[in-house]
């Protein structure tokens, strides 16, 4: 592999703090040099950035990948395709495919599936319970030691307390995390948009947001009894950030993430009945939003993940009610966070920190990061180049965005995984 | 010699010179046991009853020839507790048995404390033989009187007892009896079989193997239910993942001392939370040795109790 030099990049390192213009210099996959001067050695392959902003390949811990068994949704392939676009190199898959993550041998599948690929590192999440149905504790210990990262049922809630009790303290027994979707089931029950008016208007069934407020206050409480360390995916209302603000500033282990959609979108966007704006939890209330964006300013929200929910087509084209929930987010997951940068006083720093080097802690992996000696796993980016979302027309299988006909500044333009070109 | 107590319900709040008179007393029952001579005037004449209200062969065997070699005639009842309702027919049956003028009464029963209630209503002397998650106290002692053999002491020994302690009467027994002579007792398992407040109990808590059998004198297993290890009343996701991380093989005895023993109160699930090659070991299995302790230690108490309870002396 030859080397190269990437020059002319304003290098931004969350991990060190590091915003200056300069040169990376990549050998044998790994990052040999970076800074203001570097020269030039012989026989290298030189990069002109032209400004552009270079920084660790995006570490997105939250995505749900078509295979296995889902592969007419999307394929590992095509999920590496997008995320690559994405300015992604590691990914974190969770579990409730259609065959559950629950056996160690899927767990060392899923990870050499990854590498097959060539351009991303798939980080497995293990089933807390067997086939994610919620009822028998899964071999966290051999799933752990077959490489899982941490425990989750996915998509769907740990709804029974004392079966979240005891992954909790048995996760503990491994420093794993439980991650769980912060939903109280029985009070969601068969509902497919917020609870308010306008679910009320278009005569559809609703999830009060107290259903994820009192799942994160059990929780919470379940971590503090057990001494394990409780993760929160996708927090989308004020109420439950508000529990987890105060839950840390007590020095509890919770941590939590959200997904573009919750700082970038509101309720509103499933107007018309638009099921491509499907998801779960729902879109929330402008309040709900912007407690949200405020969630990730003031370090709330420890991560920003892509949630990427594959569908076909034909999950979507059906009643709302009865169309599937969840939107791709890997092509976007940079452009949209950045919205936050462009428009609503987010440091660019801190918004790279919650898609680098802060998820990569809570993923336990040396990724995301620009240090010497680490994988050469790089994103650049043009931060003002304008573009318009289009279903349809995004890389990789599947297209149900939630985002079709946004107008993004800041794009992908270059991807590097393990020191090889693999976007751009 | 110590007033004699009025029953056995419990080791908890014994006294080490207690504790010390009974294992002294079985140690030469084991002396007479193994010279094959009995001593059947001690208890001739005494009626004595096992009372099992749950299966089990080997405890009620044991406590059957205890009482025989001293001379009681033994009589054994299993009372079923599906059948009937527990509360009314555990006092219709001590009402019954106090007519009989029975003198020892051992009793198993599913419910923890279910002796402790016996003994307020029954004349004779109440031995408890395992009661529900509480306490098997004649087991605790025939651990205690084999370790003291293997090891000449009890003071200062560190003795790791491994396994589902949560649920175990047999390891709650020997906490009591062990930290109370003076063992430095730990408790391993994994943390949804360790109940949250073991370390008040006296004793340190580990999760990991390792960190736990560092140093250790002694190692207890003990035995984990079928039902605790799968299905929707699991407690830890599968037998084969209980082995690997807390079963008692070769690899993690090694790192116990070079000369620890290993113990089961039985029955043991092999492959699960012993490897045979350790539970079979003649070296370090006093496995068999448990067994033989048993019967010498359920003497001694019979016999202590009996000076107790002479009726017509």
């Amino acid at each position: 592999m030859t080397d190269v030099l990437i020059i002319n990049a304003r290098l931004i390192d969350p991990a060190s703090g590091l915003d200056a213009m300069g040169g990376l210099l990549v050998r044998d996959g790994r990052i040999l040099d970076v800074g203001p001067a570097l020269g030039r050695p012989d026989g290298v392959e030189v990069v002109d950035a032209g400004g552009a902003v270079l920084c660790p390949g995006l570490v997105d811990m939250r995505a749900e990948l078509g295979e296995p068994g889902g592969e007419y949704r999307e394929t590992i392939a095509s999920a590496a395709q997008a995320a690559a676009a994405g300015g992604i190199t590691t990914l974190a898959a969770l579990p409730n495919s259609e065959l559950a993550i629950d056996d160690p041998s899927l767990v060392r599948l899923l990870r050499a599936r990854g590498e097959e690929t060539g351009s991303l590192t798939i980080l497995p999440y293990a089933a807390v319970t067997r086939g994610c149905a919620g009822k028998e504790l899964a071999e966290l210990g051999l799933l752990r030691e077959a490489g899982a990262v941490a425990f989750t049922d996915g998509a769907r809630a740990i709804g029974s307390a004392h079966m979240m009790r005891l992954a909790l303290a048995y996760a503990a027994q491994w420093g794993a995390r439980v991650v769980q979707h912060p939903e109280e089931p029985a009070l969601a029950g068969s509902g497919v948009a917020t609870q308010g008016e306008l679910a009320t208007r278009l005569g559809l069934p609703g999830i009060p947001a107290a259903a994820e407020a009192m799942m994160v206050w059990r929780d919470i409480r379940l971590a503090r009894m057990t001494g394990g360390a409780v993760h929160f995916a996708h927090v989308s209302t004020a109420e439950a950030l508000a529990l987890i603000r105060a839950a840390k500033a007590d020095g509890a282990a919770v941590t939590c993430d959200t997904a573009p959609p919750y700082f970038d979108l509101n309720e509103t966007a499933i107007g018309d009945f638009r099921t491509y704006a499907k998801l779960s939890p729902p879109l929330r209330a402008e309040a709900d939003r912007m407690a949200v964006a405020a969630g990730l300013a003031d370090g709330t929200i420890d991560a920003v993940a892509s949630d990427h929910q594959p569908r076909d087509a034909d999950d979507k084209r059906l009643p709302f009610a009865q169309a599937a929930a969840g939107g791709t987010g890997l092509a976007t997951l940079l452009a949209v966070t950045l919205v936050q940068v462009h428009g609503g006083g987010l440091p660019l720093m801190r918004a790279l920190e919650m898609l680098t080097v802060a998820p990569a802690r809570l993923l336990g992996c040396g990724a995301g990061t620009l240090a010497r000696g680490a994988a050469a796993d790089l994103c650049l980016f043009e931060l003002e180049y304008g573009w318009r979302v289009e279903a349809g027309a995004m890389p990789g299988k599947a297209q149900n965005t939630p985002f079709d006909g946004r107008a993004l500044e800041g794009r992908v333009i270059g991807t590097w995984h393990g020191g090889r070109r693999v976007f751009g | 010699m110590i007033t004699s107590p009025r029953h056995l319900l419990q080791i908890e709040g014994m006294h080490p010179p207690e504790i010390e008179t009974m294992l002294d007393l079985a140690e030469s029952y084991v002396l007479l046991n193994r010279s094959g001579k009995t001593q059947r005037d001690l208890l001739r004449g005494r009626t004595m009853i096992n009372l099992f209200f749950e299966d089990s062969t080997r405890t009620r065997t044991s406590f059957e020839l205890a009482g025989k070699r001293l001379g009681a005639d033994v009589i054994n009842m299993s009372v079923s507790t599906s059948s009937v309702n527990k509360g009314e027919t555990l006092l219709d049956t001590a009402a019954t048995l106090n007519a009989m003028n029975c003198d020892l009464l051992v009793v198993r029963h599913g419910q923890s404390g279910a002796p402790n209630l016996l003994a307020q209503k029954v004349d004779a002397a109440v031995i408890n033989a395992g009661d529900g998650t509480h306490e098997h106290p004649t087991q605790a002692l025939l651990d205690g009187l084999t370790i003291r053999r293997r090891k000449g002491r009890l003071e200062g020994l560190v003795i790791a007892i491994c396994g589902d302690v949560l649920h175990s009467r047999v390891a709650r027994s020997n906490i009591h009896l062990l930290t109370t002579m003076g063992s430095r007792v730990r408790v391993i398992g994994p943390p949804t079989l360790i109940p949250a407040d073991a370390g008040r109990l006296g004793v340190e808590v580990f999760h990991h193997m390792k960190k736990g059998l560092e140093g250790a004198d002694v190692v207890m297993m003990l035995r984990v239910q079928r039902e605790r290890m799968s299905g929707a009343g699991g407690l830890v996701p599968s037998p084969r993942e209980y082995f690997r991380f807390w079963g008692l093989d070769r690899e993690k005895l090694a790192w116990a001392k070079d000369d620890a023993i290993v113990m089961h109160p039985g029955p043991m699930n092999r492959g699960v939370e012993i490897d045979s090659a350790v539970a079979d070991d003649p070296v370090r299995s006093v496995i068999k040795e448990q067994v033989e302790m048993g019967v010498a230690v359920r003497m001694a108490v019979l016999d202590i109790l009996a000076r107790g309870n002479r009726r017509n002396d």
